[in-house]
């Protein structure tokens, strides 16, 4: 029963992950799409000329124009086979969790598969509130090569949790962490798109033309900071909690254990990402890439740290060499 | 937005270009350092110098964390070494430059709190501002003209605008409002409160202690400085706070895996069951277990590590008992394949050294040694390698328990000494056997094979203070970033016919995206205070 759902979850992933795939590269049609030419995009679909019309407006009234429309055909149909593809995603890890008897967060192909999920949730969610389909390709793309690394390189078979795990703050200090991972990565994104923008707007990126259909810099960069502080939060608690559960389960709150390194240096390079918002000067392209950069040492945090280093935090069951 | 914040804080005027700027003197250079210090530039510049400051010491072992790691990584870099000990990199988070960095930011802090708190204070007491002349200009400016006289419509603005939490004012026809001063409070909480978490870890963590102790089945470990095996002072310690209590270890449980063949053998529980007795004589029971230390005399009790202690007999040749004790055996891999160390000084004709290996599940592989197939003791086989001549104890120098150094000592069993010889080969033991030491030396007896665990003993006041200064700062930091600051004025003009036409504006102080939508439900909740039921 146990091995039947185990390998049951290992389908619904793999599924996943080729439904992304067809995501992917809808999400990839619909941004080429976007590079024809104003009036060609006009006769796809009237919200997008619209939309190509004023870049900061669009997403600065967070009322009626900035709900997901229905929007042109590719766009639709890649957000369809995305809600599919997540829902298997969601199952996979759900009969994961059931058929280990635990939360499925407790190594690192299970942290990827939860924290994954977690990632296009949000993306999804999100939509409610304001459409962010034009990150359709970087979620998508970045669920899809996670996933592919952890189910190749991560992939352990479910074993019982080591003593050490067994605590109500796997649950809570894991869980906190993944949601940190995946509105951090949201993030990132934003702010990728936004130091393209200014790029563009320099004059410098004139040949990505369905660059003029998303939002403006600006705009990019307040939704960047609305998603980085919720992740600055979560990190926070994460740090916190972390702090509570060392001290039941290593006798100390706080040791410099590489992990405790990493998270604190993500925390510190978010705190600055804060108050560069804060700083004349600082504003724009260079909070922009604080934000990547600590998005890029949460990746680290997890793959390199985790892998390579040693520490009290060696939970990927994978063996040592 | 206020003269309280950093001159280049983003809601700051800028400053004027100094056209005419007198030469600063003593005085003025010292202002002039101060500004510099805590301005956010500076702020943010530490920020980030304390997050690559921090990285060295992930990529180099440390002395606090993993002693171990740092003799090994320096054997095997003698070339980098006195580079990195010149720059305290083995104790990166206590070294000069880091401390420097984080005393700087610190200060910085300081610098910034002080003002702004007592800017916010002042702004706690005062009321909102006069109403601006043109609210045009200002965030989601609204009209609405709605079927009442002038005083009802700004009696009602009023009530509206309070219940939605502002702080109101009325200013001739019109009133000013604000909300979200818990923003600011916020914001000061959460940086005061990491002041706190630094405070408390420095000074707290110096009346603290703590202290590591191996106790095998059966045997007892009392809270006194001379029967720890190693511990840590902290600054402001002293002997005398040692609050005497023993702990008895009566079992240690341990369940493995015995289903799943993926994780066989893999154990999953571990319980030291323990019998304490306090100053008061009062006895009691107990459980350590992993992720549940026990809290006895002030102090925490953790279960960090377990293994076999063999209990090995030496006699003589005359069949007189030598030594006779537990040894902890330190486990070497999962199956708990463990090495230990005996020393036997005196009793003997030669001093001997032995070298013991336990595997609690031995198997023979096909190269005629032996490995551990499970970390339980299903099958347990003792080897012992004996080593005579100068174990160097004698000179007073300190030895480590755990390392036999065999260089001048001789192998009289072992694998290279029954090479020639097979009467010399290792010595195998299973419990309760007895075996002769070869030349006649005497015999060694394999008792039984308890386990033994180490607990780490912690006396730490200062935690509960780190733990109230960061939820503080968890709750100032939401709140900072979550509650918006922004005015409201509504102002109401007479439009004959006895209606009036009523204005709405809002100003954001600080980020505050959802200004506009604000300002509309104003609008609607006080607009629809006069609509007339059909």
């Amino acid at each position: 029963m146990t091995l039947s759902l185990e390998s049951l979850s290992i389908i619904a992933v793999y599924s996943a992950m080729a439904v992304y795939t067809v995501a992917f590269i809808l999400f990839a049609m619909d941004l080429a799409r976007r590079s024809a030419p104003a009036p060609a995009a006009a006769s796809v679909g009237a919200q997008s000329a619209a939309a190509s019309g004023g870049s900061t407006a669009v997403l600065e009234k967070a009322d009626a124009p900035a709900k997901p429309a229905k929007g042109p055909r590719y766009l639709r149909a890649a957000m369809a086979i995305m809600t599919l593809a997540w829902l298997l995603h969601v199952a996979g890890t759900v009969m994961r969790g059931i058929a280990a008897e635990r939360v499925p967060w407790a190594n690192m192909y299970e942290f990827s598969l939860t924290a994954t999920a977690i990632i296009v949730g949000v993306f999804l969610a999100v939509q409610v509130w304001q459409d962010l389909r034009f990150l359709g390709v970087f979620v998508s793309g970045l669920a899809l090569i996670w996933l592919g690394i952890a189910s190749v390189n991560f992939y352990v078979a479910i074993v019982p949790l080591a003593p050490s795990l067994q605590s109500v703050w796997l649950v809570v200090h894991v869980f906190v962490a993944t949601l940190g991972t995946g509105f951090f990565a949201l993030g990132a994104g934003l702010s990728i798109v936004q130091l393209i923008q200014t790029r563009r707007a320099a004059g410098a990126a004139s040949g990505l033309s369905f660059m003029r259909t998303l939002p403006g810099a600006d705009a990019l960069e307040n939704l960047a900071y609305r998603v980085n502080i919720v992740g600055f939060v979560f990190w926070s608690f994460t740090l916190m909690a972390g702090a509570i559960w060392a001290e039941r389960a290593w006798g100390r709150y706080w040791g410099w254990d590489t992990k405790e390194v990493w998270t604190f240096v993500i925390w510190v390079v978010f705190a600055g990402y804060i108050h560069a918002r804060a700083t004349r000067g600082w504003r724009g392209s260079r909070s922009a890439w604080l934000a990547i950069i600590g998005f890029a040492a949460v990746i680290f945090n997890f793959v390199v740290v985790n892998l390579f280093f040693k520490g009290l935090h060696a939970y990927s069951g994978l063996p040592t060499s | 937005m206020s003269s309280s914040r950093p001159s280049d804080h983003i809601d700051s005027r800028p400053e004027e270009s100094g056209i005419d700027e007198p030469r600063l003197g003593l005085v003025g250079s010292l202002r002039f350092f101060w500004r510099q210090l805590t301005s956010m530039r500076t702020a943010l510049l530490l920020l980030l110098l304390l997050a690559i400051a921090a990285v060295p010491g992930s990529l180099v072992p440390q002395v606090s964390s993993d002693p171990n790691g740092v003799i090994q990584f320096k054997a095997e870099n003698p070339g980098i070494t006195p580079v990195l000990e010149f720059f305290q990199v083995f104790e990166t988070y206590s070294s000069v430059w880091f401390s420097a960095i984080y005393i700087l930011l610190f200060v910085s802090l300081i610098g910034c709190v002080i003002p702004r708190t007592r800017h916010h204070l002042n702004a706690l007491r005062a009321r909102p501002p006069k109403t601006p002349a043109r609210l045009g200009r200002l965030t989601g400016h609204t009209t609405r003209t709605v079927a009442t006289d002038t005083e009802t419509a700004v009696g009602e603005a009023r009530s509206v605008l309070r219940r939605a939490g502002y702080r109101t004012e009325r200013y001739g026809d019109s009133i000013s409002a604000e909300r979200g001063y818990a923003r600011e409070s916020g914001n000061l909480v959460f940086h005061i409160a990491l002041l706190g978490v630094l405070v408390s870890v420095g000074l707290g963590g110096g009346f603290g202690y703590s202290g590591q102790k191996v106790i095998v089945t059966g045997s007892s470990f009392a809270n006194v400085l001379g029967d720890y095996d190693s511990f840590n002072p902290g600054r402001f310690f002293d002997e005398t706070r040692l609050e005497p209590y023993t702990i008895r270890l009566d079992a240690l449980d341990v369940v493995y895996e015995e289903e799943n063949l993926a994780a066989y053998g893999q154990p999953t529980d571990f319980t030291a069951h323990v019998t304490t007795t306090l100053r008061d004589g009062s006895q009691s029971d107990g459980d350590v277990a992993v992720n549940e230390p026990l809290s006895i005399g002030g102090t925490q009790a953790y279960l960090l590590g377990n293994g076999y202690a063999p209990v090995i007999t030496v006699r003589d040749a005359d069949g007189d008992v030598v030594s006779s004790e537990a040894v902890a055996f330190l486990p070497q891999d999962s199956q708990l394949t463990s090495l230990g160390i005996i020393k036997v000084p005196d009793g003997l004709d030669e001093q001997i050294g032995m070298r013991g290996f336990l595997y609690p599940t031995a198997a023979e592989l096909d190269t005629g040694a032996y490995s551990s197939t499970h970390p339980d003791l299903r099958n347990p086989l003792l080897t012992l390698e004996v080593y005579t001549g100068d174990l160097g104890l004698d000179e007073g120098a300190a030895v480590n328990a755990y390392n036999l150094d065999v260089e001048g000592l001789t192998q009289i069993a072992g694998r290279e000494a029954g090479a020639d010889d097979p009467s010399a080969a290792t010595l195998m033991l299973e419990p309760g056997e007895t075996v002769d030491l070869p030349d006649g030396l005497g015999s060694i007896e394999l008792e039984s094979i308890p386990r033994f665990v180490s607990l780490d003993i912690h006396h730490d006041p200062s935690q509960v203070w780190v733990l109230i200064s960061a939820v503080l700062a968890l709750g100032g930091l939401i709140t900072s970033l979550f509650i918006p600051r922004r005015r409201m004025w509504i102002r109401v003009t007479d439009a004959g016919d006895g209606s009036s036409t009523v204005e709405y504006a809002g100003l954001a102080r600080g980020e505050d995206p959802r200004l506009t939508d604000g300002v509309a439900e104003i609008a609607e909740r006080h607009s629809a205070r006069f609509k007339v039921d059909a």
